[in-house]
């Protein structure tokens, strides 16, 4: 496999620039590389500097590190984008539409196009959440689509993250940067802002809080602390917001609010932006061993004292068993043809797609349906003999736990790298924010990069890097 | 804002000025131990101990050298103290409390911390030592700067400046304590070179040479040098100028509130009990007792801003 088998988004398959990198074209070539290099150096300074790390998991101390950045921005054109942000738009109220209906009367089980134990049987449904409508009727405030693309105009949704997606503050920072770097290029080109995500986030969050909230609503941040992998976004998302980082320890539910210890007293919280996932949520409700949560905050919310964002067991719709059946989501709420398309799937809890999957493993990716961040993954085509004989094993004795898709030809961007430009792999995860009857896609998103030459897996945690997302103003 | 807030900010401010402070008494040590005056090994037990941080050292067992006092000072892991550690402990709260410092602020900390790894990731030479030490100085300098030039005056400031002052407070009544006895009038060898260089060695402790040569004179002796540190308003590391910054910020904290805080109480009878008087007074009621009784209010005075700012559960 060659790279020239990829759709290159600079070039196309033909070796033609492409109208929507022109500028950045002429940019890069017009540069000496000797300074584009110091540039480089120059931004992972900035990163190290301000402090934009994350924290491995798995080692024994936690260990700050950088998420390599790439110089070239990747560039999406107005009206690429315009597409895109419909179809996100439309899976971001179905997913919606799907939370709603799944926690009350199951239209889409009744109906016959979801099968009940997908539902029931399901570990990330929540029964706490039967009956119990959010305030706002919102589940799913925050969303990260995770998008890929394989030829001019084909995009395929990979996967939904709507429980707690990550990376919004590196779309921040990257933009910031490139800013910083290379002011002129945006006197050149017309990039829509993104900068105003904290400002929208705070309102998107305020505008969701319970229905006898005063007009100022109090809103928190809830880190599971300094050591989690994602602290720094967290305190900056606080920063940039203007509002208390708070963990567990520092929340107590008193006369049915939860409220925060503060230098002068307990203070009600309005609405809790929440990083811990469910099962830490609440001791009393859940894992009692979480240190992380706060008793008895899911009694409060249940009674409609507290919003909590994303709703507690909104992470079925991130279950990939669940993301096969989104084409049937997104027709029977909109009553719409999907905008977006999904990647053909596989569940293997079917006997006739699970010997399908075994007999053609060397050609496909195979995924745990709860995983998440490319852990416990396989892909087909890069594995070793070994490596797939012990993922024959895993799907034999618990085929409900996979999903299997064909390995895609993710598009290819430049990176800025020692011998010039070169072809990487990409993603994208543009991100959403939902209040009532309010779906706001950022332009653009968090653009993840494979660093290594022919690699497919994009994710941090795995050695990807990350670029600054253009979509122009055509 | 949060009481683990106040609490990071406070911490964060405390271990920063205490850096700072270890630097400045290593510093005097060397000077001290260059002249060649007093006994080395003498100088460095004194050195550490008004760092407070002899008995760690004499725990970990080693031989009191000036390389094994100088290294536990700056870079070792088990002292809580040195000045790997503080930076390391000062940079940890301000990660914690991140959302309540400004940018400038916590990028002049990751910046002083990045620079700190480097600097003392092997022993520190006796020729890098002054270039090191004055480095490790210049960059706290950063850190208070832009504290002092970016942050909103509100009750974040507030704990910023409690913890430093009542840190740097503890510091000089430690070096005060350590050294009381070279200010005892009764120690008759005024003019002598061996006292000379220990007054001298109190006044490069708190940065002060200049400044008490300027409005003491030459002939100034012990007393004066007493009474600088203690209670002369003017001079930013005395234990009167700290108690009264203590004071403003204890009471812009509590501005809104109808009475006193109870840290506000104890700081009035601290100042009343033992800072109006001249300090004839304090050599009669004995300095070491003196310095002592301050030292207990002190930790008083910190015990109970804990509990009015509900730092903890």
């Amino acid at each position: 496999m060659t790279a020239s088998n990829y759709f290159d988004e600079m070039w196309g398959t033909e070796e033609q620039l492409r109208a929507p990198y022109r500028s950045v074209h002429d940019w890069i070539t017009s540069e000496d590389p000797a300074r584009l290099r110091a540039k480089q150096r120059e931004a992972e300074e900035l990163f190290r500097l301000t402090g934009i790390t994350f924290n491995v998991y798995g080692k024994a101390e936690a260990e700050e590190r950088l998420i390599p950045f790439d110089i070239i921005p990747r560039v999406i054109s107005g009206t690429e984008w315009s597409r895109l942000s419909r179809g996100i738009e439309q899976r971001v109220r179905a997913i919606n539409a799907f939370l709603h209906d799944i926690y009350h009367k199951q239209e889409i089980v009744k109906a016959g196009r979801i099968p009940q134990e997908m539902i029931s049987k399901n570990a990330a449904y929540l029964p706490h959440m039967i009956g119990v409508t959010p305030p706002g009727g919102v589940y799913t405030h925050i969303v990260g689509i995770d998008l890929v693309r394989t030829g001019p105009g084909e995009f395929y949704v990979l996967e939904d993250n709507a429980r707690t997606p990550s990376g919004v503050s590196y779309m921040l920072e990257n933009r910031e940067t490139m800013l910083q770097m290379f002011p002129d290029l945006f006197s050149q080109n017309r990039v829509l802002p993104v900068q105003n995500y904290p400002v929208d986030l705070r309102r998107s969050l305020a505008a969701c809080c319970p229905d006898r909230t005063s007009d100022k609503p109090v809103v928190a941040v809830l880190t599971p602390g300094i050591y989690n992998s994602a602290y720094f976004e967290h305190a900056f998302l606080a920063d940039q917001m203007g509002v208390e980082l708070v963990e567990g320890h520092d929340l107590r539910v008193m006369d049915g609010r939860v409220a925060m210890r503060t230098t002068k007293g307990y203070k009600p919280i309005d609405v809790l932006y929440r990083r811990v996932d469910d099962d830490f949520l609440d001791p009393l409700n859940f894992n009692p061993e979480s240190a992380l949560g706060v008793p008895g905050i899911m009694d409060v919310y249940r009674a409609g004292g507290i919003t909590i964002a994303n709703a507690p067991g909104t992470g079925i719709a991130d279950d990939k068993a669940i993301y096969s059946y989104m084409p049937e989501i997104v027709e029977f709420y909109t009553g719409e043809r999907p905008i977006l398309q999904n990647v053909q799937t596989w569940r293997c809890s079917e006997p006739e797609a699970l010997s399908y999957v075994l007999d053609n493993l060397e050609e496909l990716v195979v995924k745990e349906v709860h995983g998440s961040g490319g852990y416990g993954m396989l892909i087909g085509p890069a594995a070793s003999k070994k490596e797939l004989a012990a993922f024959r094993r895993k799907l034999k004795a618990r085929p409900g736990n996979y999903i299997a898709q064909p390995t895609l030809s993710l598009s290819t961007v430049p990176i800025f790298s020692r011998a010039g430009l070169s072809p990487r792999h990409v993603d994208l995860r543009p991100f959403v924010l939902v209040s009532p009857g309010k779906v706001q896609v950022t332009p653009g998103g968090l653009t993840r990069v494979a660093l290594k030459k022919g690699s497919l897996v994009v994710n941090s945690s795995q050695g990807g890097g990350t670029k600054d997302t253009w979509v122009l103003e055509d | 804002m949060l009481g683990k807030t106040a609490n990071g900010l406070f911490w964060m401010s405390r271990y920063l000025e205490r850096a700072e402070n270890t630097a400045r008494l290593i510093e005097t040590g060397q000077r001290i131990a260059l002249t060649r005056l007093g006994t080395d090994d003498e100088e460095w037990a004194s050195v550490l101990r008004s760092a407070g941080v002899l008995k760690g050292f004499e725990a970990s067992g080693q031989a009191l050298t000036k390389d094994a006092a100088l290294n536990w000072m700056l870079r070792a892991r088990e002292n809580s103290s040195s000045i790997l550690t503080c930076i390391e402990s000062a940079r940890q709260n301000a990660r914690l409390v991140r959302t309540a410092i400004t940018g400038e602020v916590w990028e002049a900390i990751n910046a002083t911390y990045m620079t700190n790894q480097q600097l003392l990731s092997r022993k520190v030479s006796e020729r890098d030592l002054p270039a090191v030490l004055r480095q490790i100085r210049q960059n706290t300098a950063l850190v208070r700067g832009m504290i002092h030039g970016t942050m909103m005056r509100n009750e974040m400031y507030d704990f910023l400046r409690i913890g430093t002052f009542l840190e740097r407070a503890d510091n000089t009544a430690r070096i005060l304590d350590v050294k009381y006895y070279v200010l005892l009038p009764s120690v008759d060898a005024v003019g002598s070179s061996i006292d000379n260089v220990q007054w001298e060695s109190i006044l490069r402790s708190v940065s002060a040479r200049g400044g008490f040569r300027m409005e003491y004179g030459a002939g100034a002796g012990p007393q004066e040098i007493a009474h600088f540190l203690i209670l002369d308003k003017r001079m930013p590391r005395s234990l009167a100028f700290c108690v009264s910054k203590l004071k403003d910020n204890l009471r812009y904290l509590n501005a809104t509130a109808p009475r006193p805080s109870e840290a506000q109480k104890k700081i009035d009878q601290l100042e009343r009990r033992y800072l109006l008087h001249d300090v004839s007074a304090i050599f009669d009621f004995g300095l070491h007792e003196y310095i002592q009784d301050v030292l207990r209010g002190l930790s008083g005075i910190s015990r109970q801003i804990e509990i009015d700012n509900r730092f903890y559960e």
